[in-house]
């Protein structure tokens, strides 16, 4: 694998006594969607939040690009590049959908040390297009998040990604909680990065919603990587008999 | 025209304005069109920015997430601080700085608490009001200074406007709440505070510093109801440590008659106003009308409970009617 967007090597994380993760060594190439499936409490999730700033890392090193990188809080993540989806869904439900796709990153007016008056105008206009960019139809961006559907969500969550040009992204548990159509509709999201030359990585328990979208599966137990495959070189008994 | 009733309906402090405009009609009415005359305008006026100052920064607070009760003891506090130092022959603007300051300590430590060791601000803010208040007592020796006569009452308190109709504190009222419900609406900063309050995992994962903005709106928060005190006791012309019992729940009232929601995300800084200008509309309402004034605190409980339940049922009502997303 030559050039990987994300390389992470040697990863420990520790929790009061617990060895959460145990030296994992992965890279993510480009536009590849991955697959990373294990049960609760194998570490994959605490790989994430490394990833996206929640958490850091006992140990071990990141590199964005072939840089070393120290990734101290999600903004820092975002500013590398990376996003993340949650399950629980990174949006406000009582804030519209323009000013939910933009924050913390609004654009200004102008500013005082970071501070300033946003350009409202400026975020109607783009959401209506980051909307449309991800064929989600939605008439205007004022409503509020918290109507829109489960999948409606995570699709606008989707659209913010692509709207800061983001090069990877983590979609943690996406289809949990959604009706059969909209957890489709998500899968169809994944499937489509490849083209728009994003990094996918699909966190889920759902081992049919990861062969139906991914590249390539990896797999964690015990805080440790056990299996690392394409999709077609395994199949399910493989991965069940592993976990 | 669908979406717009919606839109409306929507609006948490739309059933504060609908109780407003009613209750000014029949307090018109019931006082033999006293109500609205200048004279008597000029009463509501002249105090209504005591409390709408304080209400200002408790509704941007609540939206926030979090919660004050040490406003009251805060708006104590702070004139009775200037009152010692003019008593010891600082000039005005220090004492003033000094005063604004102590809030902004109180509001800081409130935040620092309640963020810190994750204690609700509830309680937080509870040991901080008996606190304050306890050391609006101690600072005055039990007997309050008396306030100069040269202090700038010009800026604060006399009179002006067509008429005389309104006291130079409204002024400031007017333009501090423009400055919050701006901040508010237009600002990335009121986009933090809002998400901050609305849903603190999303505002965190969208690397807000959500710590920093409570924090922050701690401080606005005290300090908003620490001039509002000052205010208050240039214009009774003596600090009295007893001023401003009971407000902290009166401001917490007020923000929920305007639609603000406990639970934070959701209200407006002008729900506030409505809110507040409704308890002083009450308050002097019911005296005109001859009303025992003992009423005073069952309508303002009942108008608490009214509004959220009326708010509740339109936000309901809205939510059918069907408009596509």
């Amino acid at each position: 694998m030559l050039d990987p967007i994300i390389s992470v090597t040697n990863i420990h994380k520790w929790y009061s006594g617990v060895h959460a993760l145990k030296g994992v060594n992965l890279d993510f190439a480009r536009n590849e969607a991955v697959g990373l499936i294990g049960d609760n409490g194998a570490g994959k999730s605490t790989l994430i939040n490394i990833l996206s700033g929640a958490q850091q890392a006992s140990e071990g090193e990141i590199r964005i690009e072939g840089q070393k990188v120290d990734i101290r809080n999600p903004r820092d993540a975002m500013d590398q590049g990376i996003e993340t989806i949650y399950q629980y869904n990174s949006m406000v439900p009582t804030m519209s959908i323009a000013r939910n796709l933009f924050i913390g990153r609004e654009p200004l007016k102008f500013s005082l040390f970071g501070l300033g008056v946003m350009d409202r105008r400026k975020m109607a206009e783009e959401s209506v297009q980051a909307i449309a960019d991800v064929d989600l139809h939605l008439r205007s961006p004022d409503a509020l998040v918290g109507e829109l559907s489960g999948g409606q969500r995570q699709g606008v969550a989707i659209a913010r990604a692509m709207h800061f040009k983001s090069k990877v992204m983590i979609l943690d548990e996406p289809t949990n909680h959604l009706a059969v159509k909209e957890t489709q509709k998500v899968i169809e999201f994944v499937r489509a990065l490849k083209a728009m030359n994003i990094t996918g990585i699909f966190i889920s328990h759902n081992i049919h919603h990861v062969f139906e979208c991914c590249d390539r599966i990896v797999a964690m137990a015990r805080g440790e990587v056990v299996l690392d495959k394409r999709t077609e070189d395994t199949n399910m008994d493989e991965i069940m008999d592993v976990l | 025209m669908k979406r717009l009733i919606k839109i409306y309906m929507e609006k948490p402090e739309l059933a504060a304005l609908f109780l407003l405009v009613a209750l000014v009609i029949t307090f018109q009415i019931q006082s033999d069109g006293i109500f609205l005359s200048a004279n008597n305008l000029r009463g509501i006026l002249g105090i209504l920015p005591e409390i709408g100052l304080m209400v200002i920064g408790v509704t941007i607070l609540m939206i926030c997430g979090e919660f004050d009760l040490s406003v009251g003891s805060v708006f104590a506090l702070m004139p009775m601080t200037m009152a010692v130092l003019l008593a010891d022959g600082a000039p005005f603007p220090l004492a003033l700085l000094t005063g604004l300051a102590v809030c902004a300590a109180i509001g800081l430590l409130n935040g620092y608490l309640t963020i810190k060791f994750n204690i609700p601000s509830f309680i937080t803010t509870l040991g901080m009001l008996f606190i304050a208040r306890s050391l609006t007592i101690v600072i005055s020796g039990g007997f309050p200074p008396l306030l100069p006569n040269d202090l700038p009452n010009w800026l604060f308190t006399v009179f002006v406007g067509p008429g005389d109709i309104f006291r130079m504190s409204f002024l400031w009222f007017v333009g501090l709440a423009i400055l919050a419900s701006l901040m508010m609406s237009r600002t990335n900063f009121g986009n933090w505070i809002r998400a901050t309050g609305g849903f603190l995992p999303a505002a965190k994962a969208m690397g807000i510093p959500t710590a920093r903005v409570k924090i922050v709106c701690f401080m606005v928060c005290s300090m908003l109801a620490g001039f509002a005190g000052m205010i208050q006791v240039l214009r009774l012309g003596s600090p009295l440590p007893s001023i401003g019992e009971g407000w902290e729940l009166q401001a917490v009232a007020a923000a929920v008659i305007g639609g603000t929601a406990l639970s934070g995300g959701i209200g407006a800084v002008l729900g506030g106003i409505i809110g507040a200008v409704l308890i002083r509309v009450i308050d002097n309402g019911l005296v005109l009308s001859q009303v025992d004034a003992n009423w005073f605190k069952f309508a303002i409980g009942f108008l608490t409970i009214f509004a959220v339940v009326a708010n509740a049922w339109l936000g309901k009502r809205a939510k059918s009617i069907k408009i596509e997303t």
